[in-house]
């Protein structure tokens, strides 16, 4: 590739662009779009919704990019990818030497591409967005990962020298995956224990396929292997070892990335009517279990007519989106907080509506009906929005006689997680905060020596790639820690 | 994969299955459970560990054929493989020298009840057993829970071995006789520890059960599993299995196991036309012993 040439051009064009952006009034050219399935033909299916980039598409909208040098987007990133890089790379060309820079910083780039917040994180801070849409910084992302995952040939960093030290990663979700690739790069050997019978934490069980397919967590796992990884499924730490007893078994430093874990329920009479499920249960059934592919597969779900969900996350659209791929006629998603404050991806809400969810916004159940042990009926009541409360959102505040009954089979309710205690009783000496959550300096230390911890079980319900921001704050730490062992 | 070391048929569609886990054997106590996957199709399903063997790195599971994953387990012989087996989960059984425990053991509740009686009886306590089945053939265990309790008696439902009746019967008729029971430990199909329940409450005699509910995950991540007790919401898989029976609402309960009945039939259908397809064919793998 003539290099020197293409950065001659793309100088020349960048400064073209910023002349523009001055003269036209600062119009700014407006992002490639991305080619989506339909509406109507996504809903009938389980297939990945957001298409991707072609390679020429992917050309243009990296030509979008106007290499700032303070580099804002870089700011946004919670693992700090050197973003103006990569897209430069890939608009000459070069999509290949784009995923090694991406993957100095990201193990996970084909689930990040797909799964980040973009639009609050290093896309919100795009200079272009000042002044009309920012780069397409996850797409981009996406679109080079793929490039690299399709190819087949999955190039492997530079490991370091391989060190005699020990680390114990607990959980294999974003945080685990994220902390365990790292540590296996700088020489450490590495071991992750998984409870479930498969690797891949909430990108496996909760993620449904139409947002992430599981052949890409599947291939980024592969990946993380490659790197000389150990992965051990079936293995509930807190109850077929230990903490301690890992400690004991010659692990010199431990990761806990074990994920939050138990799942919240509205506490309103009727919740425990069969065709009642926490979205955990939902998503793990169809994902995981493949519940979707009964009787092929052995696990069972109600596939509901009528179905309610409860909840203004990420979690409660994946939960509506995926009862209506099971073949639900009508889905009501519940939220008893604001539109605006509903915690879930713009994008995920839009599509959410595009495939016909029916949004009942300021309403929440206020109990269950049911005949014969099957839930029929959801009676619900409408909210309005009081004072502050501590999340500085208004507090939502019941309607008293605003009672609607909506005919429901099924109920997902998706309105957030606890964390779960199994691990943290079997590690005695282990400090946690008020609600059960580990307790962490900024850099994952706990409480006890050698262990350290990220993800939800410190932070509570977050996102996957501030899961994976802990994970690699912990490497490093971690990395430290091993350094002062003899 | 968990290699089967061993099979036995206890009883009329009922096995015992000795299964390769060195890690489960050495961490299981009485009244812990596992969950297994038999293969990449299977579902998970709970199962009380009804004995651990450090030395032979083993441990043992009983089950009776009701579904389609017990059926094709069922079917499993020596030397097969199982995908997964995760455990040990639960919390274990209260172990205390309580004084005279009655364990009250209907159907395969006989083999989970097992390991907590012989644990009890370990650390001092008298033990009676009330050992139930509908009928004679469906009687497990009979031996081994005779020879670790100080009194035993059996109950038939069609009185085609000991007494004929339920075991309340002879429950009611311990406590009316003035025997000075410190606990009950009732372990068997739901209807039972219901009734048991119903009868000690009067007395306020301190009544342990071991609930089965439906799992996917068990760790506490899902919520299939939760039961009412005492008012609250608990789940099954790190609270349970046991609870203090009278606070459990067994309704809920029945209601919550039969969720699934339709479905569970249907892959039950298919699975036996399937084994009629292939034993037509001579594939003959089913039933080792
Ligand atoms: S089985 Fe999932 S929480 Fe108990």
């Amino acid at each position: 590739m003539l290099k020197g040439s293409s950065v001659d051009a793309r100088s020349t064009k960048r400064e073209k662009v910023i002349d523009r952006l001055e003269q036209n009034n600062k119009q700014v050219p407006s992002r490639i779009p991305v080619s989506e399935q339909t509406p109507k033909e996504r809903v009938s299916n389980f297939n990945e919704v957001t298409l991707g980039y072609t390679a020429e598409q992917a050309v243009a909208e990296a030509s979008r990019c106007l290499q700032c040098k303070l580099a804002p987007c870089i700011q946004g990133c919670p693992v700090g990818i050197s973003i103006p890089s990569f897209i430069k790379l890939i608009k000459e060309g070069n999509f290949r030497g784009a995923i090694n820079k991406i993957k100095e910083k990201n193990c996970l780039p084909t689930v990040c591409g797909r799964v980040c917040p973009q639009e609050n994180q290093c896309e919100k801070l795009c200079t272009l967005g000042k002044k009309g849409e920012p780069v397409a910084i996850g797409r981009l992302e996406r679109f080079v990962a793929d490039y690299e995952r399709e190819s087949g040939k999955i190039s492997l960093p530079k490991k370091k020298e391989p060190t005699d030290k020990k680390v114990a990663v607990v959980g294999s979700g974003p945080a685990g995956l994220t902390c365990a690739g790292d540590l296996a790069k700088l020489g450490h050997k590495v071991t992750i224990f998984e409870a479930l019978h498969k690797p891949g934490g909430v990108l496996l069980y909760g993620i449904p396929e139409f947002r992430l397919p599981k052949a890409v967590v599947e291939s980024e796992i592969s990946y993380i292997k490659k790197l000389g990884v150990e992965i051990k499924t079936n293995m509930v730490v807190g109850k077929i070892t230990t903490i301690d007893e890992l400690f004991y078994e010659g692990y010199d430093a431990i990761f806990i990335g074990v994920g939050a874990g138990l799942p919240r329920f509205l506490k309103v009479p009727g919740e425990n009517f069969n065709g009642i499920y926490s979205a955990n249960e939902f998503l793990t059934r169809v994902n995981l279990m493949k519940a979707y592919l009964f009787p092929k597969y052995d696990t069972p779900i109600k596939k509901g007519e009528n179905v309610v969900v409860v909840g203004g996350g990420n979690v409660a659209m994946d939960s509506a989106r995926t009862a209506l791929r099971l073949g639900a006629k009508k889905v009501y998603l519940l939220y008893r907080r604001a539109k605006e404050d509903m915690p879930a991806r713009k994008e995920e809400v839009q599509h959410a509506k595009e495939e016909g969810i029916d949004f009942r916004i300021l309403a929440t159940p206020k109990r269950f009906i049911g005949i014969e042990g099957r839930v029929s009926a959801a009676e619900c009541v409408e909210t309005r929005l009081g004072e502050l409360d501590n999340s500085g959102r208004r507090k939502p505040v019941i309607k008293e006689g605003s009672e609607f009954l909506l005919a429901v089979d099924v109920v997902i309710v998706a309105i957030g997680a606890k964390a779960n205690p199994l691990l943290p009783k079997a590690t005695p000496g282990l400090k946690l905060y008020k609600e059960g959550y580990i307790a962490t300096d900024q850099n994952c230390v706990t409480s006890k020596e050698g262990i350290f911890a990220g993800g939800d079980i410190v932070t509570g319900s977050a996102t996957v790639i501030s899961a994976m921001g802990t994970g690699r704050k912990a490497t490093l730490e971690i990395d430290r820690y091993l350094a002062t062992l003899k | 994969m968990f290699k089967i070391l061993d099979k036995e048929k206890l009883a009329l569609s009922i096995f015992r299955f000795e299964i390769e886990a060195p890690k489960i054997a050495r961490k299981a106590k009485a009244g812990q459970f596992v969950i297994l996957r038999l293969d990449e199709q299977g579902e998970r399903i709970p199962l009380t560990i009804c004995d651990f063997d450090e030395k032979k790195s083993s441990i043992s599971l009983v089950l009776q054929e009701v579904g389609k994953t017990t059926q094709q387990l069922a079917s499993l012989s020596c030397g097969d493989c199982i995908a997964d087996v995760v455990g040990p989960l639960g919390k274990p059984s209260e172990i205390k020298n309580f004084g005279t425990v009655v364990c009250v053991a209907g159907g395969v509740g006989a083999a989970v009840i097992l390991p907590v009686a012989r644990v009890l009886k370990g650390v001092g306590n008298k033990i009676i057993t009330i050992l139930g089945a509908r009928s004679e053939e469906l009687l497990i265990l009979e031996e081994e829970l005779s020879l670790i309790s100080d009194e035993f008696f059996i109950m038939t439902d069609d009185g085609s071995k000991g007494r004929c009746g339920v075991c309340t019967d002879i429950l009611k008729e311990l406590i009316e006789g003035g025997c000075d029971i410190s606990r009950v430990v009732a372990i068997g199909p739901v209807i039972m520890m219901k009734f048991v329940c119903k009868t000690t409450e009067p007395h306020k005699i301190k009544t342990v059960v071991s609930l089965n509910s439906i799992m996917v995950d068990g760790t506490g991540m899902c919520g299939s599993c939760r039961v009412t007790v005492g008012g609250e919401t608990k789940f099954c898989c790190v609270d349970g299995p046991e609870f203090d029976g009278h606070l459990v609402d067994f309704d809920e309960l029945i209601n919550r196991q039969r969720m699934y009945l339709e479905e569970e039939s249907l892959s039950l259908e298919l699975h036996d036309v399937k084994r009629v397809e292939c034993r037509c064919k001579k594939h003959k793998k089913r039933e080792g012993n």
